[in-house]
């Protein structure tokens, strides 16, 4: 008998101008776990999407089983006993679990609820998820809907478990568990896909990993014979030292002192306990965690675009007088009013840092079209930046005023991070400023981020890429659960110093 | 007494109309498309039907009861359905602004209905007030040992069949929304497409059905009101359109619910004839209190906005185009 | 397990469109009127039985055949235009003014108030009390639903919906209670004889200030809307309020300005529509013009100037296709159907503009 579940021929996807996989071959065995390994970007989803029925490959076979097939649509894709939890979780947020996991399947069956509710509850103790049926998805923590999801997919009797980066959510408590139920799977005979950019996770959990690179698959490896230096390798393509620079800037001053800074979002809950740490020029000030510990919510408090309680406290010191002026309480532009120069690089580039029907003159005057005389807007001095950031930042789009949402990625990172510099900042911020960006573009930001260091700039890093923090800050603030847990000196520290602050908070909330 | 029960009774009447109107609204929302269309759609329900028989009328010696009401339901259902199928094409599958496709249909709607209402006569060679008397007697025959009953038979038991109909249309949409699989379905289309079409629902079909059903539902108000309310006739006065726009409110007032349609569209037409039984109103001051129904709904609006309670919200993707391909 | 071995791709799917030419653009939007005029002839034709030629040329000489029809056609244009340029700023802030009708019946009610009460004023006083106060209750109306969307995100579809229906209760009030003669339910003529509070004619043309002032608009909202600061917000908070909160903007200031202004302009063409060109107030002042609008402001895509071609072509198609009800002894609502199919056309063919069908090679490969 085959052994292979699914075997995929010269798959290519394209996307307009941008090739998001290119012409791969690769095989997923029956009853194995098997990690897809790769950069942002690297078109792992968008392959594993083609196997869902979500996209629909421009050319190439799949085939399940050993015959071709033609997967059109998720139903076609369950069908065939593939089930795909997606990163962003579809479920439905004012339904029941046990609604949301009965969703589109196709029975003559009545639509008993306790039926259901029973169907899950065996579900559950047979692969040792705890979730109530009867539960409503906005009730949910994220590691509960991760559960959902996963119960979705075997309840639809899935034996091709495809999972999008199941652990960037999750705490190491809730991943170890998750690890438990996908060998659990194993032992039941489903063939796991496990998407992740992690090589501790790879080497934890997978039986073979396979490894894509810039939309291309680059080759399969059994998991026993690989070690991080050579996933990492077969991932960026050369053997990679990062040799970061980090340069060292003899004077630093105090810029911002934050204290006390507390912040409880619209449901309610406490995203920011008490953070206090200061920030000084001439230094890059990384910060580390998991996703949703707090780092947006901190960056959007200190720009002014977060409620924050009222006992909080963020001065800024002005570089040349000995001034110094209380941010909290204050809009962005009453903040810009004071004569504080702080530029910022929001994670949501299109939604928050640009406006992506515009051009990228349009864009330039996004923060200052106010400073024009009269009651019209000034196109004349935004035209020449924009002129000047294309030319500087080797910016690729077809005219200045192109609207920015059509340029790639990379090309709108470098129209937002040009803005930001040009603005001549005092503090400068930047949220996963290098996310989804190739590695030479990535080496562009993380220069232009030490040349403002240089220039007697205060640069706040937030970034996901642990070596990255290590080589590039000079100081790494850990945030845990809203909390700060620690401040490292990125000199004499390492990445499994920061990754265990990142996950075990220290002390606990009295 | 009597004043209250002919107002309860004009209450029911008017919100017939309404309750259909509005259930079928219901139902096309649940799949997360607003139809602006609903008055051209009760326009259009209204003319097919009172075409349909008119023509079966004034063709046949002796015009069956039965088959004018089948000739009535039918020719409404599917004209409105056609109207809502030209909606869901646009805004389905050529992704037309939601909005804008429904206004255009209703000015469509009223555009052909008006027309025809107008013209029938014309149209026949004749010259009286159009009238189709078989079929209005059949919508308006009442069973008269229930309806006889005293006060109970007044309220409950002397209405046409359709007032019946809307109330059961509103059990049966409020039980398939809620207690079968495919009412599941549709709901999750109109929450998160994304998510229903990743659970392997055909989304397009989804909306296409919902919103042709729908409107073949909203379509029966037309038809209730033309054969029933002006008993078989037709008035070029713009008052399905008034009308339509009460069911899109209803709609709101009763926070995606059918069930709740039955007691809001009575409500709503206490509201509407209310000015009728409070003693001592000018004629400008009842025109005050016709404004009541669209005060209500706003006052509704507001609160609904207000407490934000995940329950009561309109469909989360109300409105929107989903294009799976799109990023 | 069925066999797939003979499926094939899709036959056409459907891919996001760059830029499309300029011309192109017009060309598609030409196909599809033409296309529309086509079919609304085999339904004249049906229903008349008349030469579909015939018939347009009955159309175009209903529309501008003489001079008081082409005056007629183009009343009918800059009411619709002037509604649409109020809707503009609104439309491109993403907030769905559906209550144009109401923001232009409150604006006729209180200008022809003025007509009926403040007879004695010097006209120059009396036409600025009419103009300052029908665009202030046109902006209030416009106000009160970006209240609750800037303070509680109160849908404001829904909601600028039900104002239209206050609106119009109100209308039915005030002409009641201002009815001449007494039993007529409606308010006639006012000033029939002293034509006071009438906008006069200009050249001996009465719609030619109505014109000129409603091409100022268009030119006035075409720069704000491009040029000026409050447009680029507009613009901003239209694409993402998060990135106008960001770029420091006051999103419910914004929400709050631009309603007043465009409440204020409806209210104003409220009082272009009594004060210029009806001369009384009804229920039907606004005549649905109010939603049509709506059509013609998203059709022109914010383009004030390409908002006075659309409102052309229906003022045109309703005022041919009124003629050709009258020649036929048919009623004139046969207007509304056809603009009806010709606003589908046109809604339909914006897809082929914003996208592209790929259909499946003819050369597809041989199943295995």
């Amino acid at each position: 008998m085959n052994d292979i579940a699914i075997s995929l021929q010269g798959v290519t996807k394209v996307f307009g101008e941008t090739v998001a996989n290119k012409d791969v071959t690769m095989d997923v065995k029956r009853g194995e776990i098997l990690a897809l390994l790769g950069e942002n970007g690297s078109g792992k989803t968008t392959l594993m999407n083609m196997l869902s029925g979500i996209y629909y490959p421009d050319g190439g076979t799949i085939s399940v089983d050993g015959v071709p097939v033609d997967i059109r649509s998720p139903k076609d894709a369950f069908e065939l006993g593939i089930g795909m939890v997606h990163q962003h979780f579809k479920l439905v947020d004012v339904f029941t679990a046990a609604e949301n996991m009965i969703l589109g399947v196709e029975t003559k069956e009545r639509f008993d609820r306790k039926k259901v509710y029973a169907d899950m509850n065996e579900i559950c103790e047979k692969y040792g998820f705890d979730i109530n049926p009867e539960q409503k998805v906005y009730d949910m923590s994220v590691s509960q809907k991760q559960t959902l999801e996963i119960v979705k997919v075997l309840y639809r009797g899935a034996n091709i478990l495809i999972l999008d980066e199941p652990t960037a959510v999750l705490t190491p408590q809730e991943t170890e568990k998750l690890f438990n139920v996908i060998r659990n799977m194993k032992e039941n005979g489903k063939s796991v896909i496990i998407i992740t950019h992690k090589l501790h996770e790879v080497l934890a959990i997978s039986d073979r990993v396979a490894i894509l690179r810039k939309g291309e698959y680059i080759d399969t490896i059994d998991t026993s014979t690989a070690t991080e230096a050579i996933l990492t390798e077969m991932m960026v393509g050369k053997k990679v030292e990062l040799n970061i620079d980090r340069p060292e800037v003899k004077e630093k001053f105090k810029r911002l002192e934050i204290k006390h800074l507390n912040c409880v979002d619209a449901d309610g809950v406490r995203v920011l306990k008490d953070i206090n740490f200061d920030v000084y020029s001439g230094e890059i000030l990384g910060i580390a965690g998991i996703s949703g510990n707090g780092q947006k919510e901190l960056l959007e408090a200190i720009a002014g675009l977060q409620l924050v309680s009222p006992d909080s406290s963020v001065v800024y010191f002005e570089p040349s007088e000995q001034e110094e002026s209380q941010l909290v309480g204050r809009t962005p532009k009453q903040i810009r009013d004071l004569g504080v120069h702080l530029s910022f690089v929001p994670e949501d580039r299109l939604g928050m840092g640009l406006v992506g029907s515009m051009g990228m003159s349009e864009n330039m005057m996004l923060k200052n079209y106010g400073e024009a005389k009269g009651v019209f807007t000034d196109l004349k001095r935004p035209k020449a930046l924009a002129d000047q950031i294309k030319e500087d930042l080797e910016v690729v789009t077809p005219s200045l005023n192109t609207p920015v949402r059509k340029l790639s990625g990379g090309n709108v990172q470098k129209v937002l991070v040009g803005r930001e510099i040009a603005s001549n900042p005092t503090v400068l911020m930047t949220a996963y400023a290098v996310r989804g960006l190739d590695i030479n573009t990535s080496y562009t930001i993380y220069h232009l981020l030490n040349e403002q260091k240089k220039n007697g700039v205060a640069v706040i890093y937030v970034g996901e890429d642990l070596d990255v923090l290590v080589e590039l800050c000079d100081r790494i603030v850990v945030l845990c659960g809203g909390r700060v847990n620690g401040i490292l000196d990125g000199r004499n520290t390492t990445k499994e110093e920061i990754g265990l602050l990142m996950t075990n908070l220290k002390e606990e909330e009295n | 007494m009597d004043s209250i029960i002919s107002l309860i009774r004009a209450a029911v009447s008017f919100g017939t109309v309404i309750m259909f109107g509005s259930i079928g609204e219901i139902i096309t929302e649940k799949s997360g498309n607003l139809n602006l269309g609903v008055p051209g759609i009760m326009y259009l329900g209204g003319i097919a039907s009172l075409s349909g028989v008119y023509v079966y009328e004034n063709a046949t010696e002796n015009p069956s009861s039965l088959v004018c009401v089948v000739i009535a339901l039918l020719c409404a259902f599917i004209a409105s359905a056609l109207g809502g199928l030209i909606y869901a094409f646009l805004t389905i599958t050529l992704r037309a602004n939601q909005n804008v496709t429904g206004l255009t249909l209703t000015i469509f709607g009223s555009g052909v209905a008006n027309f025809f209402g107008g013209s029938l006569n014309t149209l026949a060679g004749k010259f009286e007030q159009i009238a189709v008397p078989v079929t209005s007697a059949a919508f308006r025959a009442v069973f008269a040992p229930l309806a006889n009953l005293g006060i109970v038979g007044q309220l409950v038991f002397s209405y046409g069949f359709m007032v019946y109909l809307a109330v059961i249309v509103a059990i049966a949409t409020h039980f398939f929304l809620n207690h079968t699989r495919k009412g599941l379905n549709l709901r999750a289309v109109g929450e998160s497409p994304a998510t229903a079409d990743a659970a392997g629902i055909n989304v397009t079909k989804n909306k296409y059905l919902a919103i042709c059903i729908g409107a073949g539902i909203s379509g029966f108000g037309g038809t209730y009101y033309v054969m029933d309310y002006i008993k078989g006739t037709w008035a070029n006065d713009g008052s399905i359109e008034t009308l339509g726009w009460l069911a899109v409110a209803l709609v709101i007032f009763t926070t995606w619910k059918s069930k709740n349609a039955i007691g809001g569209a009575y409500l709503f037409g206490i509201l509407y004839w209310m000015y009728n039984y409070v003693p001592g109103l000018t004629r400008s001051s009842m025109e005050i209190f016709k404004m009541l129904p669209y005060v209500v709904t706003l006052v509704v609006l507001i609160i609904v906005s207000l407490k934000n309670s995940k329950e009561k919200q309109p469909p989360a993707s109300l409105g929107q185009a989903y294009f799976r391909e799109d990023r | 397990m069925k066999n797939r071995n003979n499926l094939s791709e899709p036959f056409v799917r459907i891919a996001k469109r760059d830029d499309m030419s300029f011309g192109k653009r017009v060309l598609v939007r030409l196909v599809a009127i033409l296309l529309s005029l086509a079919v609304s002839a085999v339904i004249i034709f049906a229903i008349t039985k008349y030469n579909p030629v015939t018939v347009y040329v009955t159309m175009f000489q209903g529309a501008l055949g003489t001079r008081t029809r082409v005056w007629s056609t183009l009343k009918e244009m800059f009411l619709l235009t002037c509604i649409a340029v109020g809707l503009a700023p609104a439309f491109k802030m993403r907030f769905w003014n559906i209550g144009a009708e109401g923001q232009v019946l409150v604006g006729g009610i209180v200008s022809a108030g003025c007509m009926i009460y403040l007879t004695g004023l010097p006209s120059v006083a009396l036409f600025t009390i009419m103009i300052i106060s029908s665009v202030l209750i046109g902006a209030i109306w416009g106000l009160i639903p970006a209240l609750f969307k800037a303070k509680w995100n109160t849908n404001e579809t829904l909601f600028t919906l039900m104002m239209n229906y206050v609106a119009i209760q109100f209308t039915s009030f005030v002409v009641s209670k201002w009815e001449n003669p007494y039993g007529s339910n409606t308010v006639g003529i006012i000033n029939q004889n002293t034509r006071i509070g009438w906008l006069p004619a200009l050249f001996k043309q009465q719609y030619l200030l109505d014109l000129l002032m409603v091409i100022g608009l268009v030119i006035f909202m075409y720069i704000y809307l491009t040029k000026s600061k409050h447009g680029y917000e507009i613009a901003v908070v239209g694409e993402s309020e998060n990135t106008a909160r960001y770029a420091g903007i006051n999103v419910k200031k914004v929400f709050i300005r631009t309603m007043l202004i465009s409440g204020g302009i409806c209210g104003f063409a409220g009082f272009l529509a009594v004060s210029g060109v009806s001369h009384t107030i009804s229920t039907s002042t606004a005549g649905g013009r109010g939603f049509t609008a709506i059509i013609v402001a998203w059709l022109a895509k914010f383009n004030t100037f390409t908002m006075i071609l659309i409102s052309l072509l229906l003022a045109f198609l309703d005022n041919g296709a009124t003629e050709i009800a009258s020649k036929c002894k048919l009623n004139d609502y046969a207007s509304d159907m056809i603009i009806g199919v010709i606003l589908f056309f046109i809604l339909g063919s914006e897809f082929f503009i914003n996208y592209k069908l790929i259909f499946r090679e003819k050369t597809a490969k041989e199943g295995k």
